[in-house]
């Protein structure tokens, strides 16, 4: 079980908390513009990355708010929570090979 | 390839079981091969033996970066169902079963098929009313289904606790009685055997770290950490690593990865009839026949790549097993472990071509792939060879999320997820 950093509460278990998906994903202002493709984009298309990954949890079970981590799925460590509204942290590049390892 | 008989066995019984041939061989990769399958799985090795068989094309390599038959193909609970909701999907998986009816003989290999009855327990109202739906809709596609009460689910499964004091009673269940399970690794060695047989080369602890293309954007080759291999035309078979890879051809598609955990207990005398599955409350369970109990857990919340998954997901299995099996509450668990299964939004699979010429998919088959790897097999055969998909899996494209006309297995809830 996970041991999740929430920005609000601190190191809370994993069953405190569910999962909100990829982080980032923002609506289009106006989604009558987007083309099919770009839509969907934004309801079916996800990343998937081996590696760091940004991703929405929210402390269903404590304070109740969403906020935004970032995860390694190799080895499901929490590199950072932040909050939501607040811009990804400037993580430590990996060494880029994250991809193919 | 020596052909399996009772003579043989007989034979090879009285030289001790010393001579038996390599089944197949350890080929070393070849400069450029007709088609590259990325992946030596049981829907790789499958596809490579109906290039092989079907279609002619022998000048195939299928490439792994492990050992064949060493991710989900032996990571599973070797459940065979076709007993989904939808006509596409029902006619799909039902397409496998036939396959695996006369799997053993096809391939000169005991997969252990066995027919033994795949028995999906309803706990609610709700489940009576869906698993109802879900009988008449595979009558009339064709598929066999049938609804017991709870009185009929416990004579087909004695070890079936139906007592009125569970939390989750037992209502009823919709039993597909040529459902059942088979040898997992039997079959991707089985798909190996006769593939090699025809010429095609397994090539195994070769990792693919790139794919090349062309100027006009088309499939040129791959590489390998074993060197580069030239082909036309390939394959991507690599379940919970399909984003990785397609991601090195620069398509990104509809899927995520998430551990599925299974696991095993001691073994124990012949006690267990069948397969039963609860949706519900989320278990799979049935009898190796080795004598363990093969149990399914759920999938972990997130996506990862760990191939490990939360102790609680097992737990919470456990939970709901020693309540259907009280019997079962003093077995030990010898093993856990957990595969990375490629999960769509609508929780049915991609088998088709993809946006760049030459490179085809074989991914999403999510936490129930096993059951269909011949069936699979074979229709990605077809749509590698024709460049288009065989009429049955002709809706599991990539553009179905576009054109909104997804398989919806996931909301019909045929399956655990």
């Amino acid at each position: 079980m996970l041991l999740i950093p929430c920005p609000y509460c601190g190191p809370r278990p994993e069953l405190e908390f569910r999962y909100a998906g990829e982080a980032h994903i923002a609506r289009a202002e106006d989604p009558s513009l987007l083309d099919d493709e770009a839509w969907t984009a934004y309801l079916y298309v996800r990343s998937n990355p081996k590696g760091p990954h940004s991703e929405r949890w929210q402390h269903v079970h404590g304070c109740g708010r969403f906020f935004n981590a970032v995860r390694d799925t190799t080895s499901d460590a929490f590199a950072a929570t932040y909050r939501i509204g607040t811009p990804k942290p400037d993580l430590p590049k990996p060494d880029g090979k994250t991809e193919a390892s | 390839m020596t052909r399996y008989s009772i003579a043989t066995l007989v034979r090879n019984a009285f030289l001790d079981h010393e001579n038996w041939p390599r089944v197949w061989r350890s080929a070393e990769p070849k400069a450029a091969y007709d088609v590259v399958i990325v992946g030596a799985g049981g829907h790789g090795l499958a596809t490579a033996y109906y290039l092989a068989k079907e279609h002619g094309i022998t000048n195939v390599a299928v490439l792994e970066k492990g050992w064949l038959g060493g991710g989900n193909t032996g990571r599973n609970t070797t459940i065979i169902r076709s007993n989904y909701l939808f006509d596409e999907s029902a006619a799909l998986y039902d397409h496998a079963v036939k396959l695996w009816e006369r799997l053993s003989q096809e391939l000169n290999y005991n997969v252990m098929y066995s027919p033994r009855g795949v028995m999906m327990l309803a706990h609610t109202i709700h489940d009576v009313q869906v698993f109802k739906r879900h009988v008449h809709a595979n009558r009339l596609a064709g598929v066999d289904n049938e609804w017991l009460t709870p009185q009929q689910a416990k004579a087909f499964c004695p070890p079936l606790n139906i007592g009125a004091g569970m939390r989750y009673p037992v209502l009823g269940a919709a039993l597909q009685r040529r459902g059942g399970t088979a040898r997992h690794d039997a079959v991707a060695w089985g798909y190996a055997r006769g593939a090699d047989a025809r010429g095609v080369d397994i090539i195994e602890n070769c990792e693919v770290i790139g794919i090349r293309r062309d100027a006009a954007g088309a499939v040129a080759g791959l590489e390998t950490t074993r060197g580069p291999v030239r082909a036309r035309k390939v394959g991507v078979v690599a379940a919970g690593h399909t984003s990785v890879l397609m991601h090195m051809a620069g398509v990104r598609l509809p899927l995520e990865s998430y551990p599925l955990q299974a696991l095993v207990s001691e073994p124990v005398k012949p006690v267990f009839p069948c397969v039963v599955m609860s949706n519900t409350i989320h278990a799979y369970i049935s009898q190796s026949d080795r004598g363990e109990l093969v149990i399914g857990a759920g999938t972990d919340a997130y996506i990862s790549y760990s191939q490990r998954g939360g102790l609680h997901i097992a737990q919470h299995t456990l939970d709901a097993i020693c309540e259907l099996f009280p019997q079962f509450r003093r077995l030990r668990m010898l093993r856990n472990w957990g595969g990375i299964v490629d999960v769509t939004p609508d929780r049915s699979p991609i088998l088709a071509r993809t946006p760049v010429p030459g490179l085809y998919v074989n991914c999403g088959w999510g936490t129930g792939g096993f059951k269909a790897t011949p069936g699979s097999g074979q229709l990605f055969a077809w749509t590698i060879v024709k460049d288009e998909p065989h009429p049955i899996n002709a809706p599991f494209t990539i553009e179905r999320f576009r054109d909104g006309v997804l398989i919806d297995e996931a909301a019909a809830a045929a399956v655990a997820h």
